[in-house]
């Protein structure tokens, strides 16, 4: 796959596309044009083929910009200052304050923890489910297409769609789980009430949404397998399970890592999932903060107890743990590279 | 030929570039400095009416109650428009950002009795003194409510809407079982004046009532409701707070923890989708009953619980909830919008509200009028709705506010007195997680 996208990159840089056939010609061809027009409408290409690109490309930057850089750069501004949602533009100077009592935040810490825990017990079932349902759905099957549809599509609901019926099915009183566990006599579970209960509930609703999107990515990388090597395997005496192990695990490994990084970066800004499971003052995430993550602390701090600054801090803390992370995976990413 | 034809099309391709650009940046400037854009821009429409624009949360009900058609009427000159945004908690931080910027406000804008104090104390320098408006009389509100809308300094920077005296809902055919009393008389008089009565008919209950039912819904909404019925509950008349040793929050928190011990609630919390549904199961049998609650319980109940509910008088009178209106001095017809905050927080159209509404007028002269003192509920086995609630009115304390009320009462409600309800903990436990959590609040550093 690497080949390919090096070639996509080159002929969108100005210098390549310089390189261009037909352009110049296109201009030398008129014998009658003075040489100072010739040597302006040259000039005029030249300038196109090197600025145009950059052009093209502005209108993101510009907004990436106004909505990107911007807020970020803000953030961090005002994670150094004293500032409060009620008078936010008194901002006075804290230094690295905020940052110092994040470090002895214990709801910081709580929050930290929850979203490392969630994150794993979402993202690990959710990307092995989407490799075994990629692998089935890279059989030769009837109506392969009604499935690939059917698997993406609760990655096209809301999350607060998502959530609510999610909160419904995990009742404590009325759930349908619930009235499923007492039915077969093991008992209802107060879902929301307990630490772990309460995580893998919300780890359940990010599932059932990410599974079918990451399944769809490993199926397009399955299929960019070459087939003479499952040819070769099967050759060899290699079962279906030892050609998934050897051949199709090792050519997905990119892609795993793609998904991987993905799922991470979304787990880390988790937010939307567990503040709908919370209901009514969900932003505090269960009486014991039990599944609050940094995204519900961030929005708690900033846009219900109005500390402002803090929230930021908190903000640009997320911020440095996915750097870390990405660090992470770069080095995991060199370290594939090099041994293939 | 080549160059012609190309030129154009890159031209037309900046061009629409450039158009989207701008047109997508402008809309970004004028939203923030000019919410109504088009024809409002200047106050003023085609027709040379003046626009009055009203920001409010949740249902106000203002239109639905007609009032915006029958002021229109009155002033042909004038047009209304509403901007509602649904949840106070979304709406609240916005008011506060716009009033920051001094940019983006509404020529009347609704504000929350959560966040009436920290308006009154942090913000009164945005808002137009309505104390000498034309139309406004002081003596016309309860007391209490005109002081919360009203500075140290004397200016009133919002009238006072609607109000929450509280009854308390229960349910007659639950009652029957358990073997207390149904008629909204002697149940009022059952818990008269002591909310350990309540927790005592509770044990009632639970002794005799029939199984899988709970005497209340939430230690929480519980000890709300105890609290609110005195005048210092988290801070002092002096902005000193005192949450940790108020005679208030020690009383409520002892009748909560009272109510969960004796298994006499329904371990819910108010305003989950899982309250809603014991509701519509009827699993619990009482709970505090503002004026407002009696429409939200009749949806979620619905036909099923048609005459099985009644409301009676609360062991003490409190308030719960209601909200103001004010004017910010950034709104563009400031004359016109403080004569239409005047009318409609005035006794007549107030009652007029609770008429349709049910909200309940904050100016005692609506409680004599018709569409109050008439005012009976079918619902709830024709109580008479006006009456009871006038009278819980009158007896609500001054009410002492502070800017961190809401976190404060959070931070016991859905934290301290949760743990213990819901995940076992013990009352220590819970009440020492209670301050922590109000410690990180209130910190301001």
């Amino acid at each position: 796959m690497r080949p390919y996208t090096d070639q996509a990159v080159s002929p969108s840089a100005g210098d390549a596309a310089a390189d261009r056939p037909g352009t110049e010609p296109a201009a030398a061809g008129r014998p009658g044009d003075t040489d100072r027009r010739r040597a302006w409408r040259s000039r005029r290409y030249r300038w196109d083929t090197k600025y145009s690109p950059y052009a093209f490309v502005a209108p993101f930057f510009v907004f990436f910009a106004a909505f990107g850089v911007f807020p970020l750069l803000y953030t961090g501004w005002s994670s150094l200052h004293r500032v409060s949602l009620s008078a936010p533009n008194d901002m006075r100077w804290a230094g690295l304050h905020n940052y110092t009592r994040l470090l002895e935040d214990e709801f910081f810490w709580n929050a930290l923890r929850n979203t490392f825990t969630i994150g794993v017990l979402s993202t690990v079932p959710q990307l092995l489910m989407a490799l075994g349902i990629a692998h089935l759905l890279n059989y030769r099957l009837r109506a392969s297409g009604f499935f690939r549809v059917a698997i993406l599509t609760p990655y096209a609901t809301s999350v607060a769609a998502a959530t609510l019926v999610f909160v419904l099915l995990f009742g404590r009183d009325y759930g349908m789980i619930n009235w499923a566990l007492d039915a077969v006599g093991l008992g209802k579970v107060d879902w929301q009430s307990g630490t772990l209960s309460s995580q893998v509930a919300v780890s359940s609703i990010v599932i059932w949404r990410w599974t079918g999107y990451n399944a769809l990515i490993y199926l397009a990388a399955m299929q960019a397998v070459p087939n003479d090597l499952y040819e070769s395997a099967a050759l060899d005496g290699a079962t279906r399970w030892q050609q998934f192990l050897h051949v199709t695990i090792p050519s997905l490994r990119p892609t795993i890592l793609f998904t991987v990084v993905v799922s991470t970066i979304g787990a880390t800004q988790l937010f939307g999932e567990p503040l709908l499971f919370g209901g009514a003052g969900g932003q505090k995430g269960g009486a014991s903060h039990q599944f609050q993550t940094l995204g519900l602390y961030l929005y708690e701090q900033g846009w219900f107890n109005f500390h402002l600054g803090r929230a930021s801090a908190i903000a640009w803390a997320m911020f440095l743990i996915l750097l870390i992370v990405a660090g992470v995976y770069l080095l995991i990413a060199r370290r594939l590279r090099r041994s293939q | 030929m080549r160059t012609s034809t190309r030129t154009p099309h890159r031209a037309v391709v900046v061009a629409a570039v450039v158009a989207l650009g701008a047109g997508l940046l402008g809309g970004c400037a004028e939203d923030s400095d000019d919410p109504d854009g088009g024809p409002g821009n200047s106050g003023t429409d085609a027709g040379g009416r003046t626009t009055i624009e009203i920001g409010t949360f949740g249902v106000f009900g203002y239109k639905q109650a007609g009032l915006y058609d029958e002021y229109m009427k009155l002033h042909p000159e004038i047009l209304i428009k509403e901007d509602v945004t649904e949840r106070v908690d979304t709406y609240y931080p916005e008011l506060l950002t716009h009033l920051a910027a001094n940019s983006g406000l509404q020529d009347i804008q609704a504000i929350e009795v959560g966040n009436i104090n920290e308006i009154a104390t942090t913000q009164a320098d945005k808002f137009e003194d309505l104390s000498k408006a034309p139309g406004v009389d002081k003596s016309n509100w309860l007391d209490w409510k005109w002081a919360q809308g009203t500075t140290k300094d004397g200016r009133t920077v919002a009238l006072g809407t609607d109000i929450g005296p509280m009854g308390m809902c229960y349910r007659k055919d639950l009652f029957e079982k358990a073997g207390l009393p149904t008629d909204r008389e002697a149940v009022g008089r059952l818990w008269a004046g002591d909310w350990q009565k309540y927790v005592e008919a509770g044990k009632r209950y639970k002794a005799k009532g029939p199984k899988g039912t709970a005497f209340t819904d939430s230690a929480a909404g519980l000890f709300a409701a105890v609290n609110n019925g005195y005048a210092e509950r988290f801070y002092d008349a002096d902005g000193e707070l005192i949450y940790k040793d108020s005679p208030a929050v020690k009383t409520a928190w002892d009748v909560a923890m009272q109510a969960v011990e004796g298994g006499l609630t329904a371990k819910l919390k108010q305003f989950d989708k899982a309250w809603d549904q014991a509701y519509a199961n009827g699993t619990f049998a009482t709970v505090s009953c503002p004026p407002w609650m009696l429409g939200y319980i009749k949806e979620k109940a619905g036909a099923a619980g048609e005459d099985k509910w009644d409301v009676a008088a609360a062991p003490k009178p409190a308030n719960w909830g209601g909200s103001f209106i004010g004017v910010p001095k950034a709104g563009r017809n400031k004359a016109e919008a403080v004569k239409l905050a005047a009318w409609l927080t005035a006794p007549e159209q107030q009652a007029k509200l609770f008429d349709k509404q049910a909200s309940f007028p904050s100016t005692p002269p609506a409680y004599e009028l018709d569409a109050v003192s008439g005012a009976r509920n079918p619902y709830f086995g024709d109580a008479p709705t006006g009456r009871l609630f006038a009278e819980a009115a009158k007896g609500i304390p001054t009410l002492v506010l502070g800017p961190k009320d809401q976190q404060i009462g959070t931070a016991f409600g859905d934290v301290g007195i949760l743990q213990v309800e819901q995940q076992g903990k013990s009352p220590e436990q819970g009440w020492e997680a209670a301050l922590k959590e109000i410690d990180n609040a209130v910190d301001g550093g």
